[in-house]
C-alpha cells in the first residue's frame, strides 16, 4: 500500500471517527433536523451498524484475497463499532431520557425493538471488554466460542433496526442483503472444508478390544497359581 | 458539543419553541416581569414577516391552556407523506408539485344532499377558526399546531346525514402523475383512506383545516384541505381530502389494513396501549431541547375531557 504501516493505521482510524466528526459538527451548527434526538439515535447507530458489517466481512475478504494483514484490522473495526453502539445507548439514556430510569424501564419494558437492541448491545459489550490480549489469554479456547456470538448481536442489531420501523424497509433490507452474503459466504467455507477434511483425513479408525485368557507361565520355584493373566489384545478394524 | 439548556415554562406539558425562547429569555432579562405578554408580541411579529392570509382570526373555544406553538419551521419540514416519500423531509419539496387549485370535495353515501363542493365556497360558507391542538403521532413524537379550519360537523351537517350513516370514510387524493408512491404501488395500497364513527366525526374538536400558522395550507402538510382529530395518533388526520362519504360500516382504512395489529381503526392516543414493537409511554416535543424531558403521554392525547364519553363503554385495548 502506499502508506507506511504506522500511517495506514492512522488513516484508518480518523476515517473511523469521520462519522463522529460530521454529526458533532451538526450538532453545534443545530443542523439535525427537526427531530435532533431521533436524527442523532439513527445516524449512529447506522454507523454503529455499518462498522459492524465492515468487521464481518474482513474474514471473508481475508478468505478470498488471501491477504493475511487484514485480519489486523478486524479487532479495530469491531471496536468502532462499540464506540458508536455505546454513543448510540448514552444518547438514549442521557440525552432521549434524561436519566429517568423508571420512564427507561417502561420504555423498554413495553419495546420489544428495544430489546432486541439490548441483547445486541450486551453481546458485543461483552465482546469489546474481552477483545484485548489479556482477555484473550484468560478465556483461552471459549475465547473463540464467545467471539462467534458477533452473529446473534448482528441479527438482533437488524431486528432492531427493523422493528423500529412503522413500515418502510427500504435501508434495513440493503443490511439484510448484506448479512445473508456474509452467512452464506461462511456456511460455504464450513461445507467446503467439511468436504476437504472428509477426502483427506482416512474413515476413523474402530478399535475393538478382546481379553484373552492364558494361564500364567509358572515360575518353577513357586507352587503354581490358579491366577490368571488377562492380557489386552487391540486389533485395528478397517471399517467398510 | 454545544448544549442549550434553559429552564422551562412552568407548564411542564408545553413544546418550547426554543428560538422564540431564547428570545423571550432576552426580553425577560431586560424588562423583568413582562415575560408573560413577551409570548405573544413575538410570535406576532414573526408571523408579521411571513404572508399571512388570515390574520386575526377568533381563537376557537377549545381546551388550548397554555399551549405554545412548535416553531412553524419544525411542523413545515417534518411530514409523513408518504405518497411522495417515506423520508420526513423530502416531501416540503416533493408535495410542492401537487396541483391543489382548483380543489373540489364530494361528499356522498347515507345523506339527503350528496354534492360536489369547490373548496372556496365551502371556506366562504364557514368561520374560520384558530384551533391550537396537540399533534401526537404513533411514532412517539409530538408538537403544537395552530391549525385554522372549521368544525367537520358543520359540513356535515350541510349535507344532512340519513340516520344510516354510521361512519365517515375520508379519501385522500390520488395522483400517480405527482404522487411517486402511488405511481410505484409503493408500500400502502392507494389512494389513502381513514375513517371515523359518526360521533367522532360530528363532535366540536374535530376540524377540517385549510391552513395553519395565519397561512394557507403548506401542500407538505395536506393542502388544501386535511382533517385534524387532535386525540388521535396523527395519520388518521387524513391530508389533501377529495372525498367524504357517510356510510354504514365501518371504513377499511389504509394502515389498519396494511398492519390489523399494529395501526387499530380508533388509534386513540393512550399510553396505557403500546405499539406491538414500541412503548406510547411518553413522546418527544418536537422543537424542544437536546435535554428537555419527554412529555408523558396523556390519555387521548389530554383531551379526555371532551372525548372520553364516547368511549365509555368500550375496552380501550381491544378498541385500541
Amino acid at each position: 500500500m502506499f502508506l507506511s504501516s504506522k500511517n495506514r493505521w492512522l488513516f484508518i482510524a480518523l476515517v473511523c471517527f469521520l462519522p463522529l466528526i460530521v454529526i458533532l459538527l451538526d450538532i453545534a451548527n443545530n443542523n439535525l433536523g427537526a427531530d435532533p434526538i431521533q436524527t442523532l439515535h439513527i445516524r449512529l447507530g447506522d454507523w454503529s451498524l455499518r462498522f459492524l458489517w465492515l468487521t464481518l466481512t474482513i474474514t471473508p475478504l481475508q478468505t478470498i484475497t488471501k491477504w493475511r494483514k487484514m485480519a489486523d484490522y478486524r479487532q479495530m473495526l469491531g471496536m468502532v463499532a462499540f464506540f458508536y453502539a455505546s454513543l448510540h445507548v448514552l444518547v438514549y439514556i442521557l440525552v432521549d431520557h434524561g436519566l429517568d430510569w423508571h420512564l427507561i424501564a417502561i420504555d423498554i419494558l413495553e419495546s420489544p425493538y428495544i430489546w432486541l437492541g439490548v441483547l445486541a448491545y450486551s453481546i458485543i459489550f461483552a465482546l469489546a471488554i474481552s477483545s484485548p490480549k489479556f482477555g484473550k489469554k484468560l478465556l483461552g479456547k471459549n475465547w473463540k466460542k464467545l467471539h462467534r456470538f458477533i452473529y446473534l448481536a448482528a441479527i438482533a442489531a437488524i431486528i432492531h433496526y427493523y422493528w423500529q420501523l412503522k413500515g418502510n424497509m427500504a435501508e434495513p433490507l440493503f443490511y439484510l442483503i448484506l448479512i445473508f452474503l456474509l452467512f452464506g459466504f461462511r456456511i460455504a467455507v464450513w461445507i467446503k472444508n467439511r468436504q476437504l477434511h472428509k477426502m483427506m483425513i482416512p474413515s476413523t479408525r474402530k478399535i475393538r478390544v478382546k481379553t484373552v485368557q492364558r494361564p500364567l507361565e509358572v515360575k518353577k520355584t513357586t507352587a503354581p497359581s490358579k491366577s490368571i493373566q488377562h492380557e489386552l489384545v487391540i486389533e485395528e478394524v478397517d471399517e467398510q | 458539543m454545544i448544549i442549550k439548556t434553559h429552564k422551562d415554562i412552568p407548564s411542564s406539558d408545553i413544546t418550547d419553541p426554543l428560538i422564540f425562547k431564547q428570545r423571550r429569555q432576552i426580553i425577560k432579562a431586560m424588562m423583568g416581569s413582562l415575560a408573560a405578554g413577551a409570548a405573544g408580541v413575538s410570535a406576532s411579529s414573526a408571523l408579521a414577516e411571513t404572508k399571512s392570509v388570515w390574520t386575526d382570526l377568533p381563537k376557537a373555544n377549545v381546551p388550548a391552556e397554555s399551549l405554545i406553538a412548535t416553531p412553524a419551521d419544525i411542523v413545515k419540514n417534518h411530514t409523513n407523506y408518504y405518497e411522495f416519500t417515506f423520508n420526513k423531509t423530502d416531501a416540503t419539496q416533493l408535495a410542492q408539485r401537487l396541483p391543489t387549485d382548483p380543489w373540489s370535495v364530494e361528499i356522498s353515501g347515507e345523506v339527503e344532499k350528496p354534492a360536489v363542493y369547490h373548496l372556496e365556497d365551502i371556506l366562504s360558507q364557514q368561520s374560520l377558526q384558530e384551533y391550537i391542538y396537540r399533534f401526537r403521532c404513533v411514532e412517539a413524537w409530538s408538537m403544537v399546531v395552530p391549525w385554522i379550519g372549521f368544525p367537520l360537523m358543520n359540513l356535515l351537517k350541510i349535507a344532512k346525514p340519513l340516520s344510516s350513516a354510521q361512519f365517515v370514510q375520508f379519501t385522500s387524493i390520488y395522483d400517480p402523475k405527482t404522487m411517486p408512491n402511488q405511481r410505484d404501488n409503493a408500500m400502502l395500497e392507494w389512494p389513502y383512506v381513514e375513517g371515523l364513527r359518526i360521533d367522532e366525526a360530528m363532535h366540536p374538536l374535530t376540524i377540517l383545516a385549510a391552513g395553519m400558522y395565519g397561512e394557507r395550507m403548506p401542500k407538505q402538510n395536506g393542502a388544501p384541505l386535511r382533517l385534524v382529530v387532535p386525540w388521535k395518533y396523527g395519520f388518521k388526520s387524513i391530508k389533501a381530502i377529495v372525498k367524504i362519504e357517510l356510510v354504514k360500516k365501518p371504513p377499511v382504512t389504509t394502515w389498519n389494513k396494511f398492519a390489523p395489529n399494529d395501526y387499530g381503526f380508533y388509534s386513540n392516543v393512550n399510553p396505557e396501549v403500546p405499539h406491538p414493537r414500541w412503548s406510547q409511554n411518553s413522546e418527544r416535543q418536537l422543537g424542544s431541547g437536546f435535554f428537555t424531558p419527554r412529555r408523558k403521554t396523556e390519555l387521548f392525547n389530554g383531551y379526555g375531557s371532551q372525548v372520553a364519553s364516547l368511549y365509555s363503554d368500550m375496552d380501550l385495548r381491544h378498541f385500541f
